[in-house]
């Protein structure tokens, strides 16, 4: 399928994904289960490298627990079950060496989660973890990543204060240059401005912009104009079904399917 | 003291996707290992102690059978190993330092969770809990040196004359007896009654209270009629947690009550208990005494196993009823 | 109402200071500086102290936190991070009928099984007391531990760290200050502990040598000062009881400003 037609005025977006040439992250018939529930039907979805693709759906529609497949953090709650196959550039991650994959995947969380340590020692964390000690590396390694996170000239004065001094979007901005310093190739953010006022949210949506041009963005968001504000591909999820995926603007402006219609225009939530 | 229900565990992966070996790579499995070995550890010690205590004492569990509790003998020389009369000198004072424990401590609770102002409550609540570290043989040295002194003079003579009709008060006094034991016990576990009953008053939820106020009750009679009746069974939890804490006190006991077996409805008769009774003839003890010493220590255990058992089903059964509402 | 419950608490309340002030008029006056340096005096002799008994307790719970600390702390780790629910009732349960054991009974079980073959003695003693200890390790490290909130765990997971440095690195030092003061207040409960000592620790008026030979400790000391016929001795028990309680006090103290400084909330 030619990635132009997709993006050309009047293209309807399709149900099943972009090309599988540039896929950074592609899921393969996925089914996940909570138990005997079943979470997740068959998701077929390819993820693209340098770019940020967002995941939207109404509560419990299954788009964080397919986000936590992703860096199979969903093996740390018990009695689930996965079937199907995921694959980090043409690799499948199951087999992987669990905290090997999480380096090159890394998280935020929706409610920021820094460490009970100095704002130096959370960004360090990743690196200390994987084996960097020399303090000179590990300084430039933390610098870049809180200008990365756009975090740098607010604390660069106080690394040795307790990350809990910093505001809520300090936080989860932390939590960015957390993730971001040990290199990751793919960055995941499960709805991470939903416990933010706007400003911080605006701060963090101005990041990704510029966070592309390092890793891959994969964004869950309940609110869909943020969807339509960062993203150049969405998926829409409903009950645990990939209903629709493609180019952000063909989703918004011309969705093929009648629920994602239904859902983009409010008249359900 | 009193713990929460259980808190969502920790997260642990399920590695159903891992190998073995790759876990054990990343230490994980060692990990887990050392810690299991440590929990395991605990439950070979206690299983060593009971079983310890099982086999020393067969000789005399052998001999007497269920007499050895009935039986008020104890003769080294001809090997006759009762019980009773230490049985009667725990549970007696026990009992009673509860019978003076349990109005001061379950009001002293009542003061600190609904009636004090909560600066006052947390402050007066810490010197409670300071008093509940203070060691047992200093308790004793205040009960020899202190309280003996004072009920011999100023309370036991009013209390003769006063109370002479009942048996309780009768005959000579010494200064040591099981009612010294008792006050003093008394003391010892009157911070527990305080601090477990305050918690469980504390968890009484709020709707219940206001809801009380709201149609006009006093404060006390919101306190009274509402609030205690809920948290009763917990009340009831901590005093069986006292209760079982006197029941193995040995230092004080041993200090005051005389070290007498005997068996008299007199509280001011001097007595013994199971666990002064151990501490005192264990230095020599072989072969029989030394069985019989230990089965003294298996009752002690026993009774101090079902006391504590029903009171933490009681303070469960409390804060279960304050969470589902 | 409202009065008689207040009464109930200042008699409650009061006993404490009671004791403090008693054993301070009769001990604590009169505490010197010998008390801390000598040996217990030949008797009919004064200017006797407890230094013996003062370091053979020290050596005693120096002995019993290794075995309680590690036993007790890294077992509460097992519960709060690792355990099925079914062995981790079976050791919950083990662990409250150990906490129930009366003292007097661990000094029995340490008496057949450790001073039949040793003798008494600081091995023994320290044995008994690092029993008495492992209870309250257990429940305190599960209990702070649990207390560290999930999120914590994920965000370091997600950073790749493995199951157990994340434990070690995150998980323990978010509990430290609570596990640090409960192990404080287990160590002076123990200290205050004489029943097991008279069975296993036994008497001394020397200097202590090795690890099963008779030592003298405080709370024994205090005791057999106590039931004595002799007024000095009296006197030896009041001031070694004024010290023992400070200390004990002291420690219950600086365990409780250890845990309600520092407890890092996130906002």
């Amino acid at each position: 399928m030619n990635p132009s037609e997709l993006t050309a005025p009047g293209a309807r977006g399709s149900a099943t994904g972009v090309p599988a040439q540039t896929a950074k992250l592609r899921s393969e018939n996925l089914n996940f289960y909570y138990g005997s529930f079943q979470a997740l039907h068959n998701i077929d979805l390819s993820v693209n490298e340098k770019k940020v693709t967002a995941f939207i759906g109404p509560s419990g529609c299954g788009k964080s627990t397919f986000l936590r497949t992703l860096n199979r953090m969903n093996e740390t709650v018990r009695k689930t079950r996965l079937e199907g196959n995921i694959l980090l550039d043409g690799e499948s991650t199951l087999p992987m060496e669990v905290s090997q994959l999480r380096r090159r995947v890394g998280m935020v969380f929706q409610k920021s989660n820094p460490f009970p340590k100095s704002i130096f020692d959370n960004v360090a964390y990743g690196l200390r973890v994987n084996g960097m000690t020399r303090k000179a590396r590990l300084r430039e390694a933390v610098e870049k990543s809180l200008r990365r996170a756009a975090l740098w000239d607010e604390v660069k004065d106080k690394l040795q204060n307790s990350a809990y001094d910093l505001s809520g979007g300090q936080q989860q901005r932390l939590c960015i240059a957390r993730a971001l310093a040990v290199d990751p190739e793919v960055l995941l953010l499960d709805e991470p401005c939903s416990a933010l006022d706007p400003i911080a949210t605006a701060k963090i949506e101005e990041l990704l912009f510029h966070l592309k041009e390092y890793c891959t963005i994969v964004i869950v968001t309940h609110n869909m104009q943020q969807a339509a504000r960062v993203a150049d591909y969405t998926g829409f999820f409903l009950l645990g079904k990939l209903i629709e995926f493609g180019d952000t603007k063909v989703i918004f402006r011309n969705p093929s399917k009648k629920e994602t219609e239904d859902y983009i225009t409010g008249r359900f939530g | 003291m009193v713990s929460s229900a259980t808190v969502a565990s920790g997260i642990r992966p399920q590695g159903r996707m891992l190998s073995y070996l790759s876990r054990l790579k990343t230490g994980d499995e060692i990990a887990r290992l050392i810690a299991l070995t440590a929990a395991s550890a605990i439950v070979a010690i206690t299983l060593l102690l009971v079983w310890n205590l099982w086999t020393v004492s067969a000789p005399t569990r052998a001999k007497f059978g269920w007499s050895f509790l009935l039986a008020r003998i104890w003769d080294t020389n001809t090997d006759q190993y009762g019980a009773l009369p230490y049985i009667y000198g725990t549970t007696l004072t026990s009992l009673l330092a509860l019978v003076i424990a349990i109005p001061l401590g379950v009001g002293a609770a009542i003061f600190l969770a609904e009636l004090a102002p909560p600066r006052i409550s947390d402050a007066f609540t810490f010197l409670i809990e300071l008093l509940a570290a203070v060691p047992s043989v200093v308790f004793g040295l205040i009960g020899i040196f202190m309280l003996v002194p004072i009920l011999e003079s100023s309370v036991v003579p009013p209390l003769k004359k006063s109370l002479s009709f009942l048996p309780f008060f009768t005959g000579p006094f010494y200064g040591v007896s099981i009612f010294t034991a008792s006050i003093v016990l008394s003391l010892m576990i009157v911070p527990f009654i305080i601090s477990v009953s305050r918690e469980v008053l504390l968890a009484v939820p709020r709707d219940l209270r206001e809801a009380a106020l709201a149609v006009g009750a006093t404060k006390w009679e919101s306190t009274w009629q509402v609030v205690v009746p809920f948290a009763r069974s917990g009340i009831f939890g901590s005093i069986f947690l006292a209760l079982a804490r006197a029941l193995g006190e040995t230092m004080a006991v041993t200090m005051v009550i005389g070290n007498t077996p005997n068996i008299k409805a007199t509280l001011l008769a001097p007595g013994y208990s199971i666990a002064a009774k151990i501490a005192n003839e264990f230095g020599e003890a072989r072969g029989m005494v030394l069985s019989a010493l230990v089965e003294l220590g298996l009752v002690l255990f026993a009774l101090t196993i079902v006391i504590n058992g029903a009171a933490r089903l009681l303070i469960l059964m409390t804060t279960a009823k304050g969470t589902q509402q | 109402m409202l009065f008689l419950t207040g009464v109930c608490t200042l008699i409650a309340v009061s006993v404490l200071f009671f004791i403090l002030g008693y054993l301070f008029q009769k001990g604590g006056r009169s505490l010197s500086w010998h008390f801390f340096t000598n040996l217990p005096a030949p008797t009919g002799e004064t200017g006797g102290g407890m230094a013996n008994a003062i370091l053979g307790s020290g050596q005693v719970l120096a002995l019993a936190t290794c075995i309680g600390v590690p036993i007790g702390f890294t077992a509460g780790v097992y519960l709060a991070e690792y355990s099925g629910a079914a062995f981790a009732s079976i050791v919950r349960f083990m662990t409250d009928l150990l906490n129930g054991v009366p003292s007097i009974v661990v000094g029995v079980v340490t008496y057949t099984l450790v001073v039949l073959k040793t003798g008494t003695g600081p091995l023994a003693g320290g044995i008994a007391l690092g029993i008495m200890m492992i209870p309250i390790a257990v429940r305190s490290t599960e209990e702070f531990l649990r207390a560290v909130p999930n999120s914590l765990r994920e965000g370091a997971m997600a950073l790749g760290a493995s199951h157990w440095k994340t434990i070690v690195t995150v998980v323990i030092p978010a509990a430290i200050r609570g596990i640090l003061s409960g192990m404080m207040l287990n160590l002076a409960r123990v200290a205050g502990e004489t029943a097991p000592l008279l069975l296993t620790a036994g008497l001394s008026m020397y200097w202590n040598h090795g690890w099963s030979q008779p030592v003298a400790t405080l709370p024994v000391m205090i005791y057999t000062d106590a039931i004595g016929p002799q007024q000095d001795l009296h006197q030896q028990a009041w001031a070694a009881g004024f010290v023992l309680l400070c200390l004990v006090l002291l420690v219950n103290v600086l365990a409780r400003t250890v845990i309600s400084r520092g407890i890092h909330k996130p906002r």
